[in-house]
């Protein structure tokens, strides 16, 4: 016994996959200490908001302004012009302006305003443009000068008779410590279409989703164990009921009958326990039909024959007789059904038949709305793809692990 | 002189059928046996004639489909799993495959100890147990303290074979069913395991049912010999009457194919 777990830690597929799968595990749980903010938690109003760290406006301006000669950048000059207008900019900066192809490809919109600054001339000869066109290019370049104007921006209050007093300037060349400001989050992951936290949401979700799994995966394993081994031990008449059923459970593709069940049990009763335990009496039969065949070729070997006739009771010759021969295979049924489950859950939410919507979050109701809210058609990759690789990665942990079982298990199965 | 002797196990058209329709098997066809006390019964046969399906009905590990089974004179009664376990204190195997007559994941003790609680020894001290053990264990000539927190498969096959008859001993039920104990085992340990069953019978009055191929064996070993052909009873008698002059046509074809070692083989026949 310890023999065989030596062997399992020494299996680089298996510790691999195990170290993926506890890393996850582990930052599940320890994530929560430090930041203990609701994850559904609405923090931004409106959808999507990008990565990154959101500082208060009006504190930077109220606290100590630090005056610093270095060259501003263009700053972000590239993000107010629209995109029609970036598009025109390009084609004239390669047709007349001198600049490659490949420089174009490569600068972003910060770089292409600065090409712009430096190559435009309204003087240049330009063929072939109409002269509506050369006139637009001169109104857009006089467009960006002013939002490139390096002026003071004059701060002002409001006196008793609601005229506008100022107050002081900004120049430039201000800046503030963001140490020194007291209101602001990081969003690593920005927020998603309702406006919460991705990150936080993601760990609360594939903490979820794991319970999810791990209970769905226990049932499933739990039913099919107890049924395999008693109807692959008893057999007769008893062996061909649960054959039966199993078979039934089996024909039916148990993704319609998860459907059909969680939709007849109604949205506000969907709870994570009994959508595990939904995803569990759906997903036992292949564990029940590969035990009852194993049980059954161990049924007459000499060993349980011996331990028949040394007047033990049923239930001690299936726990000690035969159990300890297929527990290995359990093991790794068990793993897949975990595996399996989460996925399973994934894809019930996707359809909408997930846990009660705005209670918890899991990873395939997190993929439901950003599909709702067309994350991918708008480009906000953050509220999709960090769950897919967490999916990804569950999954892949656990197949990986199974795999490494299957070899320590199996030894002709080593490469 | 086997008349004198008590009756000990006796079968009337015992049958033993698998299957159904056209899957039909019949392993065992009507065989009548008389078993005594205290005698040595080989059952002879070649493979797939049906003496391991004889031999389960004996321990009543399966059903006998038809005939009955007479046990020191009454019909043997296993209806209720409370009588099995009674019968089963009377009767006891030694499998062919000592390798796979363990439990690979329990200790040998455990294997000792539950034969000492199947005879009522279930609240002795630890040192009466171990007593026991141990002078079961120097009976087959192994010692008990190189043996106790082994696992099974630290062990050799005649080592295994060994402890098997150790927990024989233990139990020293009446009759002991031995179903080719010594094929999966080499010659030296063979003779060895052979007079251990002699000296169960010498010593215990066990009667020994012993199941084998190998008519020399049989022949070395039995007071009573039973020729088994396809599930029959082709002959049976005296070890001596039945082996050195054999009536049936598979008797002496059985006799034929054991080797001898000073003639040359006679691969055509075969």
């Amino acid at each position: 016994m310890k023999n065989t777990i030596k062997n399992v830690f020494h299996s680089p597929k298996f510790v691999m996959g195990f170290i993926i799968f506890f890393g996850i595990l582990v930052f599940t749980i320890v994530y929560p200490w430090f930041v203990v903010a609701d994850p559904l938690d609405m923090v931004g109003q409106g959808n999507f908001f990008k990565p990154g760290t959101y500082i208060s406006v009006r504190d930077t301006v109220e606290t100590k302004h630090y005056v610093l000669n270095i060259t501003a950048k263009a700053g972000n000059v590239g993000d107010r012009i629209e995109a029609d207008d970036k598009a025109d900019m390009r084609d004239w900066l390669v047709k007349y302006g001198g600049v490659s192809q490949e420089t174009m490809d490569a600068a972003d919109d910060n770089e292409l305003v600065a090409l712009w600054v430096e190559n435009y001339d309204p003087k240049a000869k330009q063929k072939g443009l109409l002269a509506s066109k050369k006139k637009a290019f001169v109104r857009l370049n006089t467009e960006i000068e002013k939002l490139m104007k390096d002026a003071d921006l004059i701060l002002a209050e409001q006196n008793e008779d609601g005229e506008l007093e100022s107050t002081g300037t900004i120049t430039s060349k201000e800046y503030v410590n963001t140490k020194d400001i007291d209101n602001k989050r990081t969003l690593v992951l920005g927020t998603d279409n309702f406006g919460r936290d991705v990150l936080t949401e993601l760990v609360a979700a594939t903490k979820n989703s794991l319970r999810i799994g791990l209970l769905a995966g226990t049932v499933a394993t739990l039913i099919g164990l107890l049924l395999g081994l008693l109807s692959g031990y008893i057999g007769g008449v008893f062996d061909n009921v649960i054959i039966f059923i199993t078979n039934l459970f089996t024909v039916i593709p148990s993704f319609v009958l998860l459907i059909l069940i969680t939709y007849s049990v109604g949205q506000n009763a969907r709870g994570l326990t009994l959508m595990s335990v939904v995803i569990g009496l759906t997903s036992w039969t292949w564990t029940c039909r590969s035990v009852r065949s194993q049980v059954i070729s161990l049924r007459n070997r000499d060993h349980v024959n011996l331990s028949k006739l040394s007047g033990h009771s049923l239930m001690r010759i299936v726990l000690t007789d035969i159990l300890p021969y297929v527990a290995s295979y359990v093991v790794m049924a068990f793993i897949l059904q975990i595996s399996s489950g989460i996925l399973s859950e994934a894809q019930l939410s996707m359809l909408g038949l997930g846990p009660s919507t705005t209670k918890t979050a899991t990873l395939g109701q997190m993929m439901n709305w950003a599909t709702m809210y067309s994350a991918h058609l708008n480009g906000s990759w953050w509220a999709y793809i960090p769950v897919v690789m967490v999916i990804a990665l569950i999954s892949f942990s656990l197949n990986l692990m199974n795999t490494g079982l299957d070899q320590v298990f199996n030894p002709q199965l080593r490469d | 002189m086997s008349e004198q002797r008590a009756e000990c196990l006796r079968g009337k058209g015992v049958t033993k059928i698998f299957g159904i329709g056209d899957k039909k098997t019949v392993a065992v066809d009507h065989v009548d046996f008389d078993f005594r006390e205290g005698e040595i019964i080989s059952i002879v046969g070649e493979s797939g004639s049906g003496k391991t399906t004889l031999s389960k009905m004996l321990l009543g590990l399966i059903s006998v489909t038809e005939g009955q089974v007479f046990f020191q004179g009454q019909l043997r009664d296993i209806s209720s799993g409370r009588k099995k376990k009674e019968y089963w204190k009377s009767i006891q195997p030694i499998f062919q495959d000592p390798f796979s007559s363990y439990n690979m994941f329990n200790k040998i003790d455990s294997v000792l100890l539950d034969c000492i609680k199947m005879r009522g020894g279930k609240n002795l001290p630890y040192e009466e147990k171990f007593k026991m053990m141990s002078e079961a264990c120097s009976f087959v000539n192994l010692e008990f303290k190189e043996l106790t927190n082994k696992y099974p498969f630290e062990l050799s096959g005649g080592q295994m074979q060994r402890l098997m008859i150790a927990r024989i001993f233990l139990l020293k039920p009446k009759i002991l069913l031995a179903d080719e104990p010594t094929s999966m085992i080499d010659a030296c340990s063979r003779s060895t395991i052979l007079d251990m069953l002699l000296k169960l019978r010498d010593e215990i009055k066990m009667t020994v049912i012993f199941i084998t191929h190998d008519i020399g064996l049989a022949y070395y070993i039995s007071d009573q010999v039973y020729i088994m052909e396809h599930g029959k009873f082709v002959e049976h008698g005296p070890a001596e009457e039945c082996i050195l002059h054999p009536k049936a046509a598979y008797t002496k074809r059985l006799i034929n194919d054991v080797p001898k070692i000073y003639e040359e083989w006679d691969l055509s026949t075969v």
